[in-house]
């Protein structure tokens, strides 16, 4: 029978089934982090259980983590707190542990595919949603709760229910300056926050083929945003050639046998999907987000929605409550709101591609006046490649801080945050009211949008841009 | 985990949809190591303003929701982020059955791991049950499990639609671990298979 990507990995991993309940799924790896754990391996001392597996598991720190100098300890106690926890947590169950001071240390979606720990047809789990970034080497990817993470780290299985399938096909070639991000807020724009609940997503078609690893990552890193249950891209010689000579990857004759093993993994030609949409992308603009929802979604060169263009009830109700908390008046055109603030960072948009792309729009040029600007790269090793190619420099030099690798803005559960009534432009994945900080006002933009809004301090067509 | 025998009481309501994780406990919070006591910060943004008092405009902070065990929401409640601190601030604050047309993915399965039941209702029935709430103060409903019905005293019986598997583990408190672990032998099988293909 023809099978799709997400069939052959869930039917490779079903340890156990009995009709009418969940299957069994046997997890190659599980990723860590500070904030959803501690539950996890307490519940595990209550009981009296090992972690089954601790070498198929991976932790770091990086939602609390400060992106200033390392050398200081970490002020606020509860955040320093949950970082030991976990270090002691690693220690106690013999877990691998990237801590601060590792020169591997970064956020968790961001170091896995850069360690070659994420690799092709791999199940891969981890206490944060935003794990669905992994999908993008074709592997079945997807967040879990910290009750999950417990059961995941006393059995290296999960329970699950088999999810429908959804195939997004995308064609047309993206205009300059438009990127994965933009294509990834359009789709949620179009499916919705809910519209791919209960599903896992595969992206297909000659745009998504056309992307790098990095612009894969940030499309099946948002699927979460439009409520799937994971996200995925069928592997090839893209993310072969990406995987290839990472620390934890396949060596040698060991990697040609795993390609041979990945080469069968794509979804067969004749393979049927629950559900299917097609997008072209050719036209489309960059893509702002207005309100406090990741499906709130506009072209920067469209306006601020009316509340009339609601025909839905609960629609217009959302959206009167997004324009008040944000600030905004209906119609207002994007390319005229006033930014404080552009935060360049997140599992979405942090890794090196992102941080050229972004260097590139700012390359001799200053950030607007009354701008705060930060660039915090995604893991150390990316900030040192950064350095090594001179980026930092490029933006220290128009303005920006540059950081230590973290979670940073992202979420606002460190230092970085928003004051209330700020605005930012961040390349972030959620603009939820308080996410980046209690009154603070987000916008979605890809890099090379935020990295023209700070110098102008508002939205601009990045395709009308010099660079 | 505690069964989850049927339930009786107050409904709040709160007819928003989308809302998010991060409403439900904002992120200042998660950075307790413990699993209880989240209670407190249920909704805190929306709930006080910023001087720290109590916002009055807030649904949940009205006198006649106090003591609610049963929440009824907009749809795609609890999208966002997979944090289990959502679902264990809305027990500790009273919860133990949410209402709603539809949920994110991650937050459904979470509430049952903890031994609650979000419940899915047609859209129309859920407007209905906000107009009830809104008619009659103090409105009451009666969720029981095993019979998947909810009826309030005044002649509304609806049915509702739960997976037998997860009924059955709210309604005995099953412990999920220690029933995947009873497949020990078919986990080391599976793991037997893969050294030997590789
Ligand atoms: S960068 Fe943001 S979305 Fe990604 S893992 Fe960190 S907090 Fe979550």
């Amino acid at each position: 029978m023809e099978k799709t990507l997400f069939e052959k990995i869930w039917d490779n991993h079903v340890v156990f089934e009995e009709p009418g309940k969940p299957a069994l799924l046997y997890i190659d790896c599980h990723l860590v982090h500070e904030v959803t754990s501690p539950q996890a391996f307490e519940g595990l001392r209550l009981s009296g259980r090992k972690v089954r597996r601790p070498e198929l598991t991976l932790a770091t720190v990086d939602h609390n983590v400060p992106t200033t100098d390392r050398s200081l300890p970490i002020v606020d106690p509860t955040s320093r707190l949950q970082v030991e926890t976990l270090a002691q947590n690693c220690a106690e169950f013999e877990i691998p542990f990237y801590d601060l001071q590792s020169p591997q240390q970064g956020i968790v979606h961001v170091i896995g595919p850069e360690l070659g720990v994420t690799q092709p047809g791999m199940t891969i789990v981890c206490g944060d949603s935003h794990t669905s970034t992994h999908g993008a080497f074709g592997s079945l990817a997807f967040g879990i709760g910290t009750s999950e993470v417990e059961h995941v780290l006393a059995t290296q299985c999960l329970q699950q229910v088999s999810p429908a399938t959804f195939r997004i096909e995308v064609d047309g070639s993206l205009s300059h300056g438009v990127t994965a991000k933009d294509l990834i807020l359009y789709i949620i724009r179009t499916i919705g926050t809910d519209g791919a609940t209960g599903s896992v997503v595969e992206y297909t078609g000659p745009t998504v083929r056309a992307l790098s690893m990095e612009e894969r990552m940030t499309v099946c890193n948002m699927s979460i945003e439009a409520g799937a249950r994971a996200g995925m891209i069928s592997p090839d010689e893209v993310t072969y050639s990406y995987v290839e000579g990472r620390p934890s990857a396949p060596k040698g004759q060991q990697f040609q046998e795993a390609v041979e093993r990945w080469r069968k993994l794509p979804t067969d030609a004749d393979a049927v999907f629950d559900r299917e949409l097609r997008l072209e992308v050719s036209e489309l603009p960059p893509q702002v987000s207005w309100g406090t929802s990741p499906g709130m979604v506009t072209d920067v060169d469209g306006n601020v929605p009316t509340l009339d263009s609601f025909a839905d009830e609960n629609a217009r109700r959302a959206a009167e409550r997004a324009l008040e908390y944000m600030g905004l008046e209906p119609g207002t055109a994007m390319q005229e709101v006033q930014l404080d603030l552009v935060f360049i960072g997140s599992c979405t948009n942090s890794r090196i591609e992102d941080l050229r792309n972004a260097a590139k729009v700012v390359r001799g040029r200053s950030v607007a006046s009354g701008v705060e600007a930060l660039v915090v790269p995604g893991s150390q090793q990316i900030k040192k490649q950064a350095e090594a190619e001179g980026l930092d420099e490029i933006f220290r030099r128009a303005g920006f801080e540059w950081r230590e690798a973290g979670c940073s803005m992202c979420l606002a559960m460190n230092p970085d945050t928003l004051s209330p009534g700020q605005r930012s432009a961040s390349t972030s994945n959620r603009n939820f009211e308080g996410r980046q900080g209690r009154g603070g006002r987000t916008h979605l933009v890809s890099p090379e949008m935020a990295a023209a809004a700070a110098i102008k301090g508002r939205f601009v067509d990045i395709r009308e841009w010099d660079y | 985990m505690e069964p989850f025998a049927e339930q009786k009481g107050v409904v709040a309501a709160l007819d928003r949809v989308n809302v998010d994780t991060d409403q439900i406990i904002p992120k200042q919070f998660l950075k307790r190591i413990e699993r209880t006591g989240f209670g407190q910060f249920l909704f805190f943004d929306w709930k006080f303003l910023a001087d720290g008092s109590l916002n009055p405009d807030f649904e949940l902070n009205r006198e006649e929701f106090e003591g609610a065990t049963i929440l009824l929401a907009g749809a795609n409640f609890g999208c966002g982020s997979s944090r289990e601190h959502a679902p264990w601030s809305l027990l500790d604050y009273g919860f133990r059955v949410i209402i709603a047309p539809s949920f994110a993915d991650i937050f459904f399965n979470n509430c049952f791991k903890n031994g609650m039941l979000p419940i899915r209702l047609p859209q129309a029935e859920v407007d209905r049950l906000f107009e009830r709430v809104e008619g009659t103060r103090g409105y009451q409903l009666s969720i029981d499990l095993e019979r998947q019905t909810i009826t309030d005293g005044h002649g509304l019986i609806l049915r509702f639609e739960v997976e037998s598997f997860r009924r059955d583990a709210l309604l005995r408190g099953l412990d999920d671990i220690g029933l995947t672990l009873q497949q020990e032998d078919k986990i080391e099988a599976f793991e037997a298979r893969r050294r030997a293909a590789h």
